[in-house]
C-alpha cells in the first residue's frame, strides 16, 4: 500500500505538470477573456467525455494532495511504524477516491 | 576556498522546506477555491470576471501558481534525477520543464493582469 501511494503521487505529480497546469492556465486565460470564450468551455464541460477526463485529473490532485499530506506528517514522525504507515497509506487511497466521488456528484 | 559538497547532510535541504511551504501554500488556497464553488455552485461569466478584477484575488492566484511552478519544478527535477541517468539528457531535460515554468509564470501574469 505504501507503495502504491509513492508511486501514484509520482506518476499524478508529472501528469499533471505536463497536462493539469498548461490546460488550467488554457481555460483561465479563455473564460476571462471574453463571454464568448466562457461559454465554450462552458460547453466542454457539459460533454461527458471532457467530465470523466476532468474528474480523472480531480482524482490525481486528490491523491497527490493527501499524499502529500501524509509525507508531511511523516516527516514530523507521525505515524511512522509499520503499522500505522500502511494504514495511513490505506486513508490516502480512499480519501483520493471518496473526495473525487463528492467533486463528480456536485458537478453532475 | 570554496567548497560545494555534492552530496552530504544539508545539501538539498532548501529545496525539501520548499516543497513543503509551497504545498501548504496550495493546500489552504484549494480550500478557498473547492469552498467557492461548493457554495456557489455555477458562476456566470460576470461573476468570474468580477472575481478576477479584484486586485487581492489577483495576487493570492499568482501566489498560488507560482508556489505551484515552484513545487512543479522540485518535483520534476528528482523524478527525472531518479530515472534520467546520461547527464546531458537529464540536463537537457531540467533545462527544457525550468524554461517551460518560467514561460509559465509569466503567462500566469499577463492572464491575471492583461484583461
Amino acid at each position: 500500500m505504501p507503495g502504491l501511494v509513492s508511486i501514484f503521487h509520482r506518476i499524478t505529480g508529472v501528469a499533471m505538470f505536463l497536462f493539469l497546469i498548461p490546460l488550467t492556465l488554457i481555460i483561465l486565460q479563455t473564460t476571462l477573456q471574453s463571454e464568448a470564450g466562457f461559454a465554450v468551455w462552458q460547453g466542454y464541460f457539459n460533454n461527458l467525455l471532457v467530465k470523466l477526463i476532468l474528474m480523472g485529473f480531480v482524482w490525481a490532485f486528490m491523491h497527490h494532495l493527501f499524499a502529500g499530506i501524509r509525507y508531511l506528517l511523516l516527516d514530523l514522525h507521525i505515524g511512522v511504524n509499520k503499522e500505522p504507515a500502511q494504514a495511513s497509506a490505506k486513508v490516502v487511497l480512499i480519501a483520493g477516491l471518496v473526495a473525487t466521488v463528492i467533486v463528480a456528484v456536485r458537478v453532475w | 576556498m570554496i567548497n560545494k559538497q555534492p552530496v552530504g547532510a544539508h545539501y538539498g535541504w532548501k529545496d525539501w522546506m520548499l516543497q513543503r511551504v509551497t504545498a501548504v501554500v496550495m493546500v489552504a488556497f484549494t480550500i478557498v477555491i473547492l469552498g467557492f464553488f461548493m457554495l456557489h455552485g455555477s458562476v456566470s461569466h460576470a461573476e468570474w470576471q468580477q472575481l478576477f478584477q479584484n486586485q487581492l484575488v489577483r495576487i493570492l492566484a499568482l501566489l498560488f501558481f507560482l508556489a505551484t511552478f515552484y513545487h512543479a519544478w522540485i518535483g520534476v527535477r528528482d523524478v527525472l534525477m531518479d530515472y534520467i541517468k546520461p547527464l546531458w539528457v537529464r540536463l537537457s531535460l531540467q533545462v527544457l520543464v525550468c524554461l517551460f515554468l518560467i514561460v509559465c509564470s509569466i503567462w500566469t501574469v499577463s492572464i491575471l493582469w492583461g484583461n
